[in-house]
């Protein structure tokens, strides 16, 4: 059997409390379901009207007794409820105490840029972290309304623009967990994943040092004709390549795409045959990306895809 | 001064009479309230057709991972305009729609106070939708920011076709009118009750009303300036709502939601009303605890506009003004507990007949109750923060509004079709409408509580084939299809029964509400002559002259 995910494998110290409080308020919940639904298909049992009886029942009114005593039940349900909530807040989201961000998490239309604030790595989607290590996040918007949530991991938190938002995230144990935006933000909304890469100290610090190498820009070959076509084509009007004039915060950073493990949001696996399919047509894999399509003829497409694999 | 002037000529013109046959006219020119009622349930069946339909696109697009049936554009403005039907032109005007029948009847009144008040809200309706709908014929189609249209996506330049425009007018229109609605249902039930009828008698339909209306005039202001402001932005270049020129993206959600909670009561109280009437009805008792049972309405009215920001728990406004909206909220479960009790307890002892409506009442309890405890559950600032914008809330509106309302409208349906038209609807029909209303509804939606807390987003035109996602969506398609066709036996027996159905007496039931005493359909002057009003109950004290109701009908003094 495939395993459960989300609320069913909390993967954070902060999911784990979640899942625990969601654990009691079900219980309790479920306990007054079974209590009504047990009453209602008793009466329906116990008091349904036989055709051959003609008598009105006994006509009873109310009781104040009774109606004391169901008003002061639930408000003793609703203290507990509350008691659990105030004491699982500070552990769900801790609080930021004055700490610096780690982390920069700009929502985009529709894909997520993400800045590490003391090595400078600029990459996008995957968010490599140290498993075990809590990183403090701040969450924009550079557009609209989105909300960056990996449900494994723990809460929502919006992206709003003008109004930063500050998110602890952790993962107990290396490895992938997937999230998406939560909040509707236009057309691609559905594609707009995130893929949270938690590794042993070791090997995010070797991530990091790849990330932030600036890779020499091949000037011969195919690799050197995409260079060229990527500074011609446009390309370099929404996406930067370190070492190169192309510095633009439209799309994401594209100087380590080697590195990445998906295309345009979670919406490809990144091989190059896949690179090639997407910058044929960005619009047939992600209709209404903001990426538009470049009507490449096929030898242009391979030798950007080229330049893009050879930066290293 | 002469005296013998008159101060208004006089007429000369016989004025349109009900009786001449005059076609469509006696419709649209009518300013009767039943005509009304009855042309609001109408159009809004028509709307709710629609609104399903939009619905089950969607459904059948998300029933396998990856699949291309329709267009992200188009399912996003599909889901939009599923949302701002079902709750703008279905539910909330087939309410109204009751109400403004029900009412006079109700209390022993001729009429509304203010007939022609009544047919401009009807007709306010009937022209939002059109407006909202005539968005579909334009360049890029309907809108497609979703029903709760936040800024500033649903602000230039992230929204430039004029589906929003359209979007706003149409709403505002209807807007006015329920505020004008509000008003006359306020001014009817406060000036116009038959003597006797005191507040502590009236119906319970009737209490359930008179919060809606007040809540209506209190809330939809808030929403219409916002829409006033809202097309300001995007016709004007206003920047109310976007941050980039100074503007606010969370204003918009604090004026939306304001607006958008006590919406939700909007459409459940008057649903808790036509319950309040069909239990005691059909259990041969009186409603348990009337006093309680009222009196929870207007604590439940009270509170729900103090509840707003539970919708942005994720927004990050700070953990005081959430734990505090959070304790609001759960307030709530408080009076709705005491009523879902005093149901309860109304059956206890009763001799029921299990009649389509009641059938319905009963089904609406449970179906309810767990609509009611998710959402106490999601009240919970943490659990919210899990759950909200996932399927999971999906899930937890639609038992609170199709278990919730739209159970209670088919019981209100099955339970006044006689009144409305002199004929009974089928009963076997209603048993097959029932059972794949009740299979095909918990099919739909049981499974996207747990598609959304394994992490799916709402609002999503497709998805990954991540484990079981594709099976669970697949139940809940499937569900959609049956809880289609369950409507479509719903329509048939509409159709069936009104031409063929067996005739009603003027009291099939056997029920003891003054509506009960006009006859089935009712006179144009509703009652020749309104029975004496000695209790809540004047057509059982009628029947039941040695054993009135009153004095022992009052739990507390």
């Amino acid at each position: 059997m495939e395993k459960l995910g989300g609320l069913f494998n909390p993967s954070s110290p902060e999911m784990e409390a979640l899942a625990g409080l969601t654990y009691y308020t079900i219980a309790i919940t479920v306990v007054i379901l079974a209590i009504i639904v047990f009453a209602v298909f008793y009466i329906i049992v116990r008091y349904r009207k036989s055709p051959a009886d003609k008598e009105e029942p006994y006509q009873n009114f109310g009781s104040l007794n009774l109606e004391i005593v169901w008003t002061l039940i639930p408000c003793a349900i609703v203290a507990v409820l509350f008691l659990l909530t105030c004491n699982t807040m500070k552990a769900v989201d801790p609080p930021v105490d004055g700490h610096e961000p780690d982390l920069i998490i700009i929502g985009h239309q529709w894909w997520w840029e993400l800045r590490y604030t003391k090595s400078g790595v600029i990459t996008a989607n995957e968010l490599h972290i140290p498993a075990g290590k809590y990183m403090l996040a701040r969450v924009e918007s550079i557009d609209v309304i989105h909300d960056f949530w990996v449900p494994e991991l723990g809460r929502k938190i919006d992206a709003v623009p003008g109004h930063p938002n500050y998110l602890w995230i952790v993962a107990g144990q290396p490895g992938i967990y997937l999230g998406a935006c939560a909040e509707f933000c236009g057309a691609q909304h559905a594609n707009m994943r995130i893929r949270v890469i938690a590794e042993s100290e070791e090997e995010f610090k070797e991530w990091e040092k790849q990330e932030i190498v600036i890779p020499p820009t091949p000037r011969s070959g195919l690799a050197g004709e995409g260079a060229r076509l990527f500074q011609n084509k446009a390309c370099m009007n929404c996406h930067t390549i370190l070492g190169t004039a192309a510095a633009a915060r439209v799309g994401p950073n594209l100087t380590h795409l080697n590195n990445r493990q998906t295309i345009g949001a979670g919406v490809l696996t990144n091989t190059p045959e896949n690179l090639n399919k997407w910058l044929t047509n960005p619009q047939k894999y992600k209709q209404g990306s903001l990426m538009p399509n470049m009507k490449l003829s096929p030898a242009e497409v391979e030798a950007i895809v080229a330049y893009l694999e050879a930066l290293k | 001064m002469s005296s013998r002037l008159p101060l208004v000529p006089e007429n000369t013109e016989p004025l349109p009479s009900l009786k001449e046959n005059q076609g469509m006219l006696t419709w649209v020119a009518s300013v009767d309230h039943k005509q009304i009622g009855l042309m609001y349930l109408i159009i809004t069946m028509v709307f709710f057709v629609v609104g399903g339909l939009e619905a089950l696109l969607m459904r059948i697009q998300l029933a396998q991972p990856e699949m291309s049936f329709i267009s992200p554009e188009v399912y996003n403005q599909l889901f939009t305009m599923h949302g701002t039907t079902m709750i703008f032109f279905v539910v909330m005007p087939f309410l109204i729609g009751v109400g403004v029948y029900m009412v006079p009847l109700m209390i022993g009144a001729r009429d509304m106070a203010f007939p022609r008040l009544n047919a401009l809200s009807f007709w306010l309706i009937v022209f939002g939708g059109i407006l909202i709908y005539y968005s579909f014929l334009t360049q890029s189609g309907a809108p497609d920011m979703g029903w709760f249209a936040y800024s500033p996506l649903s602000e230039k330049p992230f929204s430039l076709n004029k589906g929003p425009t359209y979007w706003a007018l149409g709403l505002l229109a209807t807007g006015i009118s329920s505020v004008a609605s509000g008003l006359n249902n306020i001014v009817t039930i406060l000036t116009m009750r038959t003597p006797g009828m005191s507040m502590r008698r009236i119906p319970l339909f009737v209490w359930m009303i008179l919060v809606t209306s007040f809540l209506l005039i209190f809330v939809i202001p808030i929403i219409a300036s916002a829409f006033a402001m809202m097309l300001l932005d995007r016709l004007l270049g206003a920047a109310f709502f976007t941050p980039a020129h100074g503007g606010s993206a969370i204003l918009w959600q604090h004026f939306f939601w304001g607006f958008g909670h006590p919406e939700v009561y909007i459409l459940i109280l008057p649903a808790f009303g036509i319950i309040s009437e069909v239990i005691p009805v059909f259990s041969r008792k009186p409603i348990f605890g009337y006093e309680f049972v009222a009196g929870s309405t207007v604590a439940i009215g009270l509170l729900s506009v103090g509840v707003w920001a539970h919708h942005m728990f994720a927004v990050g406004l700070g953990d005081v003004a959430n734990l505090y909206f959070s304790f609001a909220s759960m307030l709530i479960a408080i009076p709705t507990g005491v009523k879902v009790l005093n149901w309860v307890a109304t059956m206890w002892g009763g001799k029921i007949i299990f009649a389509t409506p009641m059938l319905f009442a009963t089904a609406f309890i449970i179906e309810f109750v767990m609509g009611g405890l998710t959402g106490v559950a999601i009240a919970s600032v943490p659990i919210d923060w899990v759950v909200t914008d996932s399927y999971f809330i999906v899930a937890h509106f639609h038992y609170v509004l199709y278990g919730g309302s739209m159970f209670a409208i088919f019981a209100g349906v099955y339970y006044w079709f006689p009144k409305f038209t002199g004929r009974m609807m089928s009963e076997t029909l209603g048993k097959w409408h029932f059972w794949l209303t009740v299979i095909g509804f918990n099919m739909t939606f049981f499974v996207q509580h747990f598609l959304g807390v394994m992490g799916m987003p709402r609002r999503t035109y497709t998805y990954h084939d991540f484990p079981y996602w594709g099976s669970m969506n697949l139940i809940s398609t499937i569900g959609a299809i049956v809880l289609a066709a369950s409507v479509l036996v719903f329509i048939w027996n509409v159709q069936v029964s009104l031409r063929r159905g067996k005739k009603a007496s003027n009291n099939p039931w056997h029920a003891w509400t003054l509506e009960w005493a006009a006859s089935s359909p009712p006179a144009v002057h509703n009652f020749d002559l309104v029975p004496p009003v000695r209790g809540r109950r004047p057509l059982w004290d009628l029947a039941h002259p040695e054993q009135p109701d009153e004095p022992n009908a009052k739990v507390i003094d």
